[in-house]
């Protein structure tokens, strides 16, 4: 099964299971890690509503928790450390779980081969290896919320000596290990899916398939990729040596003389501030891993359906290039108050409003791109356009975070969570939605109900909004990360309501979040046919294959790319779209 | 216009979300000037000086918020399809990417510089000589103050000597020791004179926080670090942890007073000494 | 006013690129592939080279910083590095002899010289765990100091790697047996080759590591 075709010879027809399940085609696979993720996303989802119902009623009693939550709600009071294990695995499922795996697992393995117009991925046997190890590893993860001695507490960035002494907080023993492992395992599938996606897209472009011809997706995902394989081994390795401080007597990141309930730990010369340098070198090019496909998606999408160009797209494939480049010497600002050399303090100010720049630069072209357009509102360009409209709002208070000085009062409070939840979450999500939404009947061969689509963006922007950007009014108070109940400070009780407001309107996001589960898999097997192969008339290869494709994507023959994928309302075409695949004639001289 | 030079139409979906626009944008000018919840009361005299940074930064991101988002909801306000016209193929300006590209920069070079003036003040000045000196100790989950006493000499501390009720291992034998005042997350200083803090962590990361001072710095356990800040209002203030240590996180919390004077800090001293 | 992008000439059509030499595009089907001028095997060697590396870069940067912590104390190396050190450049150069015949179309030589290769890899691997054990005999374990955990790791993590590495020479082998290496199509070899020398390389890059502290 792992070899493509042409169409020349035929092929045994393979069973439900080779071809559903334990299948090589990067269509199926993309699905897999589609639906695989959404699961996660109820699992992460559900425990950041637990999370907002305490932070609203810290001190309410709540009977009916207590019969569903036994152990965690002992008394009808959640119990601190279940707070902290929420925290940790939510923020956990969250990044790698959902976001890095649908995105650029998802989408990634879906759109690759058929945007660039190959028959499948480079090594398509390597490409399923790399969702049943994803998969796997979410079944560790999911297993560690289950250990009888806690699910883990270090928070997701895991900082030693918290993470690295299994008596310093229940659920930092096989919890964490867990923990480890299943970001372990992540990590190798991500590497193998990395080394799929850069390999096909350089060798198995179809003719005429210039680099400069690719839809900013194919862009974005390449240097995704390349990115997630210079930082994901370093997260590794420091994994490796957090593991053997765990469970093999190391000090790697333990210092001598701690003392942990007036008893001295056996530990010697290590340096927690490793661990920090370790974890963010490889975390925050994690953040770009996560926003930059959805930034191409969003692009591509929000160009077919202003039925318009992207603009400058030219300096939208420079500015992902130089945000990739740049990712790698910020890292530091997750670290200003951290007692690291104040110097290198100023250094990590300069690089990080430094790499603001690009950023600025995408959004003057995404505003570009929809000024002068002819805006089609399905739920996808909606999705798009709120991408651009959340990523505005997240980035810019990226720059308070990112001026050192400033950052020492807004580190680790709220500030903070409403930061990177806008540019990092919701953003991205938007992104997905979009896609979900555009793609859905190239994957399915049926439309989504575009109905439920419109409700569930305007509740979800909405809903968003009301939760996130409240978030940045309670850091400005004071209000800390990670804390189970704000009301045992007085300088934070008189900002409870806003707390109340938040979590209201969190449930109000979660609940219209069904609104598009329902959507998505009734409209699978009873959504309104797609009949056409391009009901979008959008230009890119995809739309000239049948919905869905079949295996080896574009029978008889391989495309033949003319031109890039952004000629929508070209003068002097009688269509307001022109597909990469039709040839230039001479009267098109524009 | 057909080759999409003029306005769109002007859709139901694209008024919507331009409205939804406008009303974040009011609301956060709202929040973000009226100030209905804001930054706890300022205590310390270089928190000034972060504050107004932050006040830099704010009007920056603000101008830059609202016309940005502004110039969003009114493109999707005014571009909607129509079902016959074109829209504009132009779609590319280099003068314009450049302009606002170098706008962009010299704007965030600006701010990159008036940080660094607030953080060197803060971290590459030189410390005051004439100080109330403490050393904090983080632990899981309490915040305990040391003070040197009258002869300004801490005494010996040795972790072999910690248990449950000294629990930074005070060497009481040692004749330094003999007017340090220790006490649990209680902490006191004069108003008007610049506190030293020393900070240390017996287990994990704590961080101290002073949300009205302004300061907050990680206790890294391996590592002495020193903050110091001058605080300018008598009052009592809250202390907190800002760094995940662990199950009581949330409840690791002191008090900070204030002392309208050195006498009235040194009859709190007295005061705690004989306990 | 709009801009005519390069790509867009009129009228004519690009001939299509030549079939790149060696390597094979994901489809048999003629005339489609890119023309990128290196293979798509070659291409996931370096790639996977490139993570390989990156794990160790990240390890190394950990043992730079804790090398100036008071803590830290050098541990006296097993003598047995360096012979193990000799096995493994002499099985570089084995297979590096192994891959000149093959192009000569040599093929006995080829396969004599894979085997010599193989073998010196699995040897070296012997020997590191034997240099372990001299370790052990001394009473130096993962936890006895700082350098001495990072030794166990990095040499462990170096021993699976070129672990990887002997699998893929015996696959490449038994291809070899079965005569499906060419003089002009010998691909497996020489990947397997690339990622025996860089292994190679990173021995001698972490030996030096651990001996000038």
């Amino acid at each position: 099964m792992s070899e493509s075709h042409s169409g020349d010879h035929a092929h045994p027809e393979l069973g439900f299971i080779r071809k559903y399940i334990f299948s090589t085609d990067h269509k199926i696979i993309g699905i897999q890690y589609m639906i695989t993720a959404m699961a996660m996303a109820v699992v992460g989802g559900l425990l950041s509503m637990l999370m907002r119902y305490q932070l609203a009623w810290p001190q309410g009693v709540s009977p009916l928790m207590a019969k569903i939550f036994p152990v965690a709600y002992n008394g009808g009071v959640m119990e601190p450390g279940f707070y902290i294990s929420l925290v940790t695995m939510h923020g956990t499922i969250m990044v790698f779980f959902l976001f890095t795996a649908v995105l650029t697992g998802g989408f990634g393995n879906f759109l690759i081969p058929l945007q660039i117009g190959a028959r499948d991925m480079a090594f398509p046997f390597l490409n399923a290896l790399s969702y049943w190890v994803f998969l796997l590893s979410c079944i560790v993860i999911f297993a560690a919320l289950f250990v009888s001695s806690g699910a883990p507490m270090g928070g997701w960035t895991a900082y030693a000596p918290l993470s690295a002494i299994p008596a310093a907080a229940p659920g930092q023993a096989t919890g964490m290990t867990l923990w480890i492992t299943a970001i372990a395992l992540f990590s190798a599938s991500g590497l193998m899916g990395g080394l799929n996606y850069i390999t096909t897209i350089l060798t198995l472009r179809t003719r005429g398939m210039s680099m400069m011809r690719l839809p900013l997706t194919q862009w974005s995902l390449l240097v995704t990729s390349i990115l997630g394989l210079l930082a994901f081994p370093v997260l590794l390795g420091a994994g490796i040596l957090l593991m053997f401080d765990r469970l093999g007597g190391t000090s790697f990141f333990v210092p001598a003389g701690i003392i942990m309930n007036q008893m001295p730990v056996d530990h010697s010369g290590g340096h927690p501030l490793l661990w920090q340098h370790l974890f963010w070198f490889f975390g925050h090019p994690e953040v770009y891993i996560v926003v930059l496909p959805a930034m191409g998606m969003a692009s591509d999408i929000l160009s077919t359906f202003c039925r318009k160009p992207i603009f400058s797209y030219r300096m939208m494939v420079y500015s992902m290039i130089a945000i990739a480049v740049l990712s790698f010497v910020v890292w530091g600002h997750h670290m200003f108050v951290s007692g690291m050399n104040p110097f290198l303090g100023s250094v990590f100010t300069l690089t990080t409003l430094l790499i603001a720049v690009p950023s600025a630069v995408k959004t003057f072209n995404w505003l570009g791109t929809v000024w002068g357009a002819r805006i089609r509102f399905t739920p996808a360009a909606l999705f798009a356009l709120g991408f651009v409209s959340m990523f505005v709002s997240g980035g810019l208070s990226g720059i308070f975070l990112g001026t050192s000085a400033a950052d020492i009062q807004l580190q680790d409070t709220y500030f903070v969570v409403a930061h990177f939840h806008l540019v990092m979450a919701i953003a991205p999500l938007f992104a997905a939605f979009g896609g979900l939404y555009f793609w859905f009947p190239k994957m399915f061969g049926r439309f989504m109900n575009p109905t439920l689509g419109k409700i569930h963006f305007w509740f979800t922007f909405i809903g968003a909004y009301c939760v996130f950007f409240p978030m940045h009014i309670i850091g400005v108070g004071g209000q800390m990360r990670r804390i189970y109940d704000p009301t045992q400070y007085m300088f934070l009780q008189q900002q409870q309501p806003v707390n109340v407001f938040i979590s209201i309107s969190a449930f109000v996001l979660g609940a219209a979040q069904l609104v598009f589960l329902f959507n998505f898999l009734f409209s699978i097997f009873a959504g309104k046919r797609a009949l056409e192969r391009n009901p979008w008339h959008a230009t890119t290869l995809e739309w000239t294959a049948p919905s869905p494709p079949g295996h080896g994507n574009f029978p008889p023959e391989l495309p033949t790319v003319y031109r890039w994928p952004f000629d929508f309302s070209m003068p002097g075409e009688r269509e307001d779209y022109v597909p990469q695949t039709v040839p230039v004639t001479i009267t098109a001289r524009h | 216009m057909a080759d999409g030079s003029g306005p769109g139409r002007i859709t139901l979906s694209g008024i919507v979300l331009a409205a939804l626009i406008l009303i974040l944008i009011v609301a956060s000018l709202y929040f973000f000037i009226a100030q209905p919840y804001w930054f706890p009361t300022l205590a310390s005299e270089h928190g000034r000086r972060i504050d107004s940074l932050f006040m830099a930064v704010l009007i920056v991101t603000g101008i830059a918020f609202v016309l940005v988002q502004g110039a969003l909801g009114f493109f999707i306000a005014r571009y909607g399809e129509n079902g016959s016209e074109r829209a504009s193929y132009w779609h590319d300006n280099p003068k314009a990417e450049a302009f606002l590209l170098i706008t962009t920069a010299v704007i965030l070079t600006v701010l990159v510089f008036m940080g660094q003036r607030v953080w060197a003040s803060i971290y590459f000045s030189d410390q005051p000589a004439d100080a109330t000196i403490i050393q904090v100790t983080g632990e899981q989950f309490s915040w305990t103050f040391h003070y040197p006493g009258a002869d300004g000499q801490f005494g010996r501390t040795d972790t072999k000597l910690i248990t449950n009720t000294n629990n930074i291992g005070l060497d009481r034998e040692d004749p330094q020791a003999k007017d340090d005042v220790v006490s649990q997350n209680v902490m006191h200083a004069p108003a008007g004179k610049p506190v030293r803090v020393r900070l240390r962590s017996k287990d994990v990361i704590h961080s101290f926080f002073l949300p009205n001072f302004r300061i907050k710095q990680d206790a890294v356990p391996g590592m002495g670090i020193e903050v110091w800040f001058t605080p300018t209002r008598t009052g009592q203030y809250e202390i907190a942890c800002a760094e995940l240590c662990g199950l009581g996180h949330y409840r690791m919390k002191g008090f900070l007073t204030i002392d309208e004077s050195q006498d009235a800090f040194n009859k709190w001293l007295a005061e705690a000494a004989k306990q | 006013m709009p801009v005519v992008t390069e790509e867009r000439r009129t009228g004519i059509v690009p001939p299509p690129p030549p079939v790149p030499p060696g390597g094979r595009g994901g489809d048999d089907s003629s005339g489609s592939g890119s023309s990128f001028p290196i293979s798509k095997g070659q291409i996931a060697v370096w790639i996977l080279l490139t993570a390989v590396l990156m794990l160790f870069a990240g390890l190394s940067s950990a043992y730079i910083v804790l090398r100036g912590v008071p803590a830290w104390q050098n541990i006296e190396l097993p003598w047995l590095l360096w012979p193990n050190t000799a096995i493994l450049l002499l099985s570089s150069v084995a297979i590096d002899i192994s891959r000149r015949a093959v192009r000569r179309n040599d093929m006995q030589s080829m396969k004599r010289w894979l085997a010599v290769g193989g073998i010196l890899g699995f040897a070296f691997l012997i020997g590191q765990l034997a240099a372990w054990r001299q370790l052990v005999h001394a009473g130096v374990y993962v936890p006895s100091t700082l350098q001495s955990g990072f030794f166990y790791i990095l040499t462990g993590l170096h021993g699976l790697h070129l672990l990887g590495g002997v699998v893929a020479l015996g696959v490449v082998f038994g291809k070899a047996l079965k005569n499906r290496l060419t003089a002009f199509n010998y691909e497996p070899l020489k990947l397997c080759a690339m990622y025996w020398h860089v292994m190679d390389g990173l021995w001698i890059y972490l030996f030096l590591l651990l001996l000038l502290s």
